[in-house]
């Protein structure tokens, strides 16, 4: 039981019999996990990718549902300030990680993607919900719902859930901090660059 | 008052209108647009109906006309009924506002002229409120069609 | 005279403030653009649609079960209650008779949804005005109710418990234990909840004779529920047009007359009590029955137009169904409360300072995805 016997990164699939093939219209590219290097890091990374993932500070965003069950995920019962996000700022220059709660409609696509600029690296996104990776149930027959957060921001974890109970978040928010420490500082790849071209 | 005194009390103001009360539990009255604004009045004033909350706005798309429907509610001699009013241009369709009769029309009327286009003669602020300003068209209509957004199941 | 003659001189123009949709106090995605004079509002203006997810054109291709499922993410923190409303429209359009056991149950879960709200609207108005400890109170509370609802219906937030014609399961066995233990349990924590907040200086200072609204003017806006009631008008639509088992129960409709935060804050806080009764009065007696009503698996209602309408924890809820005969509807509107209360905000704004829009704001209770559908 637990995470670790659970395959989550892509490149844990080669040549394990069970091959994974990105469907032939994908538009992006991913980022396998280890981002920037191989699997052996150094100590000096291994110092910085720990104070790093040790202390992700949350930008207060929810747009919807999943928003109440973020706040209760940061209430007294399930607590994430355990695992250091504690500090939870509003504003966007003082935060390094947006979890995305709630359904992304295009009147507020250009506002998500402004608070993006404004964060400065390295940062990292979270879609929590069905409609942040998706589009949800609002999929079809809707004519504002953006299909899924990653049309606007490059997106690091999903959590799948209609909402995610706080526990699910709470394994999204430890599997970020499992794909941080796996990361080069100096070759580091930004997700950003490319986005908008669609070339990465 | 019960619904046939309401009938007969109306009838004796003199607006040509047509009265139903089938397929619905609320008496509805079908008035003409040119009239709307007068009805409106006189049913807030009149201290034998009263109707001075409005509960409800609601634009519609007929299929040939476009619409709204009002209901009221009189909080002190506690009857109901409802209002319809219709206009068959739908490339510039245009109505009388009832905002300053009930407050509370003024965001609804925004609403109905974000969805269906209908604008309201008179409406201190209208304005596109829940869509984008550049958006094009009104998609609550029966003959919207937008491919870039929707996926029709 | 001096005086005057130099106040005089110093000019000020009005500038506008954007309290942009991704802000701590703005309870979801609201933008209001305001229009200030030194450090008092001249004028509000709200911008919505950050999360229209447009769920009346949604409907108009869906089958009736399917709106139900679309109505929980409306409003919710009461999320039960919206589903009531529309499996009660429904059932009114094909005439069903509905056993004694469904409407009691239904009732029980729609007062228990109604504490959770008000729990959370609690803890995050004393955040909003700036104490922290109601929202960790509050929320240890509404596990709790969240954990009944997990075992009964199987989910915490959106519950599609309610179906046309019934309940989709029958209750737990556990279910009557669990209730009665909680309400002992929030019995003894609503008095210490309640002098945390109320009998604190610097919360009546921020509440007390701000934004006034009165009687007639809360009735040409349309406002209902707790806002209402707190101005002297009696909108309760449990009491007037009752529905489900609330005309065999006993509880009072809280009215109060002085219209400002205080007076609504008050509102609530006594409507917990009322909804504790009225669990109480109906957790012993739950007939025995069937818990659901066979229908057809594609509902068709009849040619006409149906109105029904609930009181959720923010005022009344109005669904109108138009149909034409087919299997989807014609036409659906949901008259939402937070519309209508928004409406008022302006008048009940001006001539204040930002301090005190933030806490007139917590004590009218908005849900943005409500006001946006």
């Amino acid at each position: 039981m637990g995470i670790d016997e659970k395959k989550r990164f892509l490149d844990q699939y080669q040549g394990s019999g069970m091959e994974y093939d990105l469907p032939k219209d994908f538009p992006g590219k991913v980022i396998p996990g280890g981002n920037g290097g191989n699997i052996v890091v150094t100590a000096l990374d291994s110092v910085i990718n720990w104070g790093r993932s040790n202390s992700l500070w949350p930008l207060y965003f929810g747009t919807s549902c999943c928003a109440i069950e973020m706040m209760q995920t940061g209430a007294s019962k399930h607590d994430f300030s355990r695992f250091g996000f504690e500090v939870a700022r509003p504003s966007p220059r003082q935060a390094d990680l947006i979890i995305i709660a709630g359904t992304i409609v295009n009147k507020m696509a250009p506002v998500l993607r402004r608070l993006y600029d404004q964060m400065a690296e390295p940062k990292y996104v979270i879609a929590m919900g069905a409609c942040a990776i998706s589009g949800g149930p609002f999929y079809y027959n809707s004519y504002s719902v953006v299909k899924g957060a990653d049309h606007v921001i490059p997106v690091d974890v999903y959590i799948p859930g209609c909402p995610p109970r706080p526990e699910a978040l709470l394994e999204g928010l430890i599997l970020l901090q499992k794909k941080i420490k796996t990361e080069h500082a100096k070759t580091k790849v930004n997700p950003i660059d490319g986005f908008d071209e669609g070339t990465l | 008052m019960s619904n046939e005194e309401l009938i007969k009390l109306i009838d004796t103001w003199g607006f040509t209108l047509q009265t139903t009360e089938e397929g619905t539990e609320f008496l509805t009255f079908t008035v003409r647009k040119e009239d709307l604004h007068e009805f409106c009045r006189k049913l807030k004033a009149d201290p034998a109906t009263h109707f001075d909350l409005l509960f409800c706005v609601t634009g519609m798309d007929w299929g040939n006309e476009l619409g709204v429907i009002y209901h009221l509610a009189s909080t002190d001699l506690k009857h109901e009924i409802v209002v319809k009013v219709m206009t068959a241009d739908r490339e510039t369709p245009e109505l009388d506002t009832v905002c300053d009769i009930w407050r509370t029309a003024e965001f609804h009327e925004m609403e109905v002229f974000d969805f269906f286009g209908i604008r309201f003669k008179g409406h201190p602020n209208l304005k596109r409120l829940f869509l984008t300003p550049d958006w094009d068209g009104y998609p609550l209509r029966k003959d919207y069609v937008d491919e870039a957004n929707m996926v029709i199941k | 005279m001096a005086e005057i003659e130099t106040e005089n001189k110093i000019k000020s123009e009005e500038y506008f403030v954007n309290m942009g949709p991704q802000h701590p106090a703005a309870h979801g995605v609201l933008r209001l653009i305001l229009t200030i004079d030194g450090e008092t509002i001249v004028n509000v203006d709200p911008d919505l649609g950050y999360i229209h997810r447009s769920i009346e054109k949604m409907c108009e291709r869906d089958s009736y079960q399917q709106i139900v499922h679309l109505t929980d993410r409306m409003d919710y923190l009461s999320s039960h209650i919206n589903n009531e409303a529309v499996c009660l429209a429904v059932e009114k359009g094909l005439q069903l008779e509905i056993p004694d056991r469904v409407k009691v149950i239904r009732t029980i879960l729609s007062e228990l949804t109604r504490l959770a709200s008000h729990q959370l609207w609690w803890g995050v108005m004393g955040m909003d005005v700036g104490a922290l400890t109601t929202y960790f109170y509050a929320f240890r509370d509404r596990e709790m109710i969240n954990d009944i609802f997990e075992e009964t219906c199987g989910a915490r937030l959106t519950m599609n418990y309610n179906i046309p014609g019934g309940l989709m399961y029958d209750i737990h066995p556990n279910f009557v234990k669990r209730v009665k233990e909680f309400v002992a349990h929030f019995k003894t924590k609503l008095p210490e909840y309640d002098r945390l907040l109320s009998g604190n200086i610097i919360f009546i200072n921020r509440t007390k004779g701000v934004g006034v609204l009165s009687r007639e003017d809360a009735i040409s806006f349309g406002v209902s529920g707790p806002v209402a009631r707190g101005s002297g008008f009696a909108s309760d639509v449990r009491k007037r047009h009752p529905y489900s088992a609330y005309d065999r129960v006993s509880f009072k409709e809280i009215v109060m007359n002085e219209g400002d935060t205080l007076a609504r804050y008050k509102v609530r806080i006594l409507e917990m009590w009322e909804s504790l009764s009225i669990i109480e009065q109906l957790i012993d007696n739950i007939p025995e029955g069937d818990h659901l009503v066979p229908t057809k698996a594609v509902i068709k209602l009849p040619k006409g137009e149906f109105y029904q309408r609930v009181e959720t924890a923010r005022g009344e809820l109005g669904v109108y169904i138009n149909s034409d005969g087919n299997k989807n509807p014609y036409r659906v509107k949901f008259r939402s409360p937070g519309f209508s209360n928004l409406s008022a905000l302006n008048h009940v704004a001006k001539g204040g300072k930002i301090g005190d829009l933030v806490s007139i704001m917590a004590s009218f209770d908005f849900v943005i995805p409500d006001i946006d559908r």
